[in-house]
């Protein structure tokens, strides 16, 4: 006989351990599925996530994906903690993108320390004030903020196509839907000769380390914590909730903009229609699977990167269609949600009586 | 320029038509939400009906089974939203996005093998009406069965909701959950019951979409029309009959674009296209402006989880 029993508190134990089980569960779910589509399961997971990263240019490539899933992430967790649902990270990423690759091209023809800092700061104001669209329209008309900062990706989105293909397309360029090359002054620096691996993962870190900060070190932290747990407390206890959520947006739409910065002045270089691929959503995943911690999340942008590369290896090697990964990344976190159950109910084997 | 009758009374039938996977997607997530679940996932199961009804039309041939499966396939993918919120208790938000992004990556991994295949024609009714009555006739005749049920369904459901036992019923879970149990009502099979006809009518919705209004596989080819269904239904303060007007604006949206485009007004294409999300923050901001208003109209138990043992 099984039975289910409500625990009396959470499971600290198990809050780290279900996300571990969440990703068995999905190799598991993934292996049937492969099974189904015609492929051998065990060498089709082969391919998806361990021959990826079986060499050195293959783990530059990883840590190149979890950069701004990790950046990303981390801004969101500002917003989850607190109740605040942010999910249009890749309208505020392809925003911050727009106006740092703006100051970037400004600068094309001339090179100086200065210039890279500038384009930076740009991309974290650009994501910054397309984030408080959807906070200023929550806090002050009482807008849903899922809706609105989903409409804005979609917007977003066109007004790049727009600039890449009309205004800011390269003079010297055919036609193609793309911006000049950025000079290399605006560039992100290369960590290692022949690997893509950039600068930018250090922006990730810093934003690691000073979220683990803000969450438990501060006042702030204290306070999200509280609005995340129950809105009503927050309020008795006098916390300042429209600056809370506007700042908690400000924050994510940085991050977010900054992971748009890595993108184009590192591996891209220029501005052109597809500058990520969904970053901003599968962050989305990357946030719950860290379980909000910026250890966590680290471990899971890592983990979650690999369904990036997986893709592509195993479409070339084993004509895998590539949109598994997303299948993946969406199961993940169906997994993880499921056994969520188990921080809040144990599930007893009790032998039964003959 | 002459402008012919016929030729607005057409332009008021596309409207209508783009207007249909709108409708028939907001009113089968009203009732999901009337029932107390907000379920994101309206994208995921809308793709997923497309591209259903789109591979058993062209595997099997027969476009009932492709409609029918095509609302299965809606039903099967929202159990498993079903089973998350209602059985394992997760959250709606989260889940619902989980479903978007796993109904994307399935159903490209699955229409991979149909892109480029031509759709087939899709039967219309009283065609021959057609040029019987000026204006109304492209207005009223010429069409999809699928196009009829979804200018019914607003009336449908608004009698469902405010004349039927089981209609009243679901307007007691999501508004009193507590009080609902009380009365004996088993509430978590009333919102497993509204989930998966939320997911019938996206599915049916993606259906329309793939095999009637543009008949083929397009990856994506939803673009969003999931997130406006959604918002719709905020636009209508759960009114069912109010989604139908705001299903003709978002269609006239897009309509229009195609429109301006054609008569050579100097607008770039991206603005045009934009125009219905940028319409759609609007709408938004005008509707919650007032938060009384919105709060009576709400669902009280909206994407609040509820277990028995609490």
């Amino acid at each position: 006989m099984i039975k289910i029993v409500k625990r009396d508190q959470p499971s600290r134990a198990i809050f780290f351990f279900t996300p571990v089980l969440a990703i068995f569960l999905t190799l598991v779910a993934g292996g049937l599925i492969f099974f189904i589509l015609g492929f051998k399961p065990f060498e089709a997971l082969k391919f998806f996530f361990i021959v990826p990263i079986a060499d050195k240019y293959g783990f530059s490539e990883l840590l190149l994906k979890a950069t701004p899933l990790c950046l990303i992430a981390i801004g969101l967790s500002f917003c989850f903690k607190s109740n605040n649902w942010n999910i249009g990270a890749e309208g505020q990423l392809t925003f911050g993108a727009i106006v740092s690759g703006g100051v970037a091209l400004i600068f094309y023809e001339q090179e100086g320390f200065y210039i890279l800092p500038i384009v930076i700061l740009a991309g974290a104001i650009g994501g910054m004030l397309y984030a408080s669209i959807p906070a200023i329209l929550k806090t002050y008309f009482n807008t849903n903020e899922i809706l609105v900062s989903l409409m804005l990706v979609y917007v977003s989105k066109l007004i790049l196509d727009y600039l890449v293909v009309g205004p800011w397309s390269n003079p010297e360029g055919f036609n193609f839907p793309e911006t000049r090359q950025f000079s290399d002054s605006a560039k992100l620096p290369l960590l290692f000769e022949g690997l893509r691996i950039h600068a930018g993962i250090f922006l990730a870190l810093a934003a690691v380390v000073i979220s683990w900060f803000v969450f438990y070190k501060t006042y702030l932290g204290f306070q999200m914590k509280v609005s995340g747990f129950s809105l009503k407390t927050a309020k008795y206890a006098g916390y300042k909730g429209k600056k809370m959520i506007i700042l908690v947006f400000l924050i994510s739409g940085a991050c977010a903009g900054l992971a748009g910065v890595g993108e184009i002045t590192g591996p891209i270089g220029q501005l052109h229609r597809e500058i990520s691929p969904d970053y901003g959503f599968t962050a989305i995943i990357v946030a719950f699977l860290g379980r909000l911690h910026p250890v966590g999340i680290i471990f899971a942008s890592l983990v979650v990167a690999i369904t990036y590369l997986g893709a592509e290896t195993a479409q070339i090697f084993m004509q895998i269609p590539k949109y598994t990964g997303q299948v993946f990344q969406g199961m993940i976190l169906f997994f993880l949600l499921a056994s969520d159950y188990l921080l809040f109910f144990k599930i007893k084997f009790i032998g039964s009586k003959k | 320029m002459i402008i012919d009758i016929n030729f607005i009374g057409l332009i008021i039938a596309s409207i209508m038509a783009s207007a249909v996977p709108l409708i028939l997607a907001s009113c089968g997530e009203l009732i999901t939400e009337r029932s107390g679940v907000l379920n994101l996932g309206v994208e995921g199961m809308m793709i997923i009906g497309a591209i259903s009804g789109f591979a058993l039309m062209t595997v099997t041939g027969s476009l009932i089974i492709a409609i029918f499966g095509a609302m299965l396939a809606g039903v099967l993918i929202s159990t498993i939203f079903a089973f998350l919120t209602q059985t394992l208790i997760t959250n709606h938000v989260a889940t619902g996005l989980a479903l978007t992004i796993f109904g994307i990556g399935i159903s490209a991994m699955i229409g991979k093998n149909f892109v480029g295949i031509p759709g087939k024609e899709f039967p219309v009714l009283f065609e021959g009406l057609k040029d019987t009555i000026p204006l109304l006739g492209p207005i009223l005749f010429g069409h999809s069965i699928v196009f009829y049920f979804a200018f019914a369904l607003p009336f449908i459901t608004s009698y469902f909701l405010k004349k039927t036992k089981i209609g009243l019923i679901v307007r007691a879970v999501g508004d009193s959950p507590e009080s609902a149990s009380n009365q004996g009502i088993n509430v978590r099979l009333v919102r497993y019951a509204c989930i998966l006809y939320g997911g019938a009518m996206s599915g049916l919705a993606g259906a329309y979409l793939s095999m009637i209004y543009t008949p083929q596989w397009i990856e994506n080819m939803t673009g969003g029309r999931g997130w406006i269904a959604l918002a719709l239904v905020v636009f209508s303060t759960w009114n069912p009959i109010k989604i139908l007007i705001g299903a003709m604006i978002f269609g006239g949206l897009t309509i229009i674009q195609f429109h301006m485009q054609a008569i050579g007004v100097r607008i770039p294409v991206q603005f045009l296209t934009a125009l219905p999300y940028i319409v759609t923050i609007i709408v938004l901001v005008v509707i919650s402006r007032d938060s009384r208003k919105i709060r009576l109209s709400t669902p009280s138990s909206l994407g609040k989880s509820f277990h028995k043992d609490n």
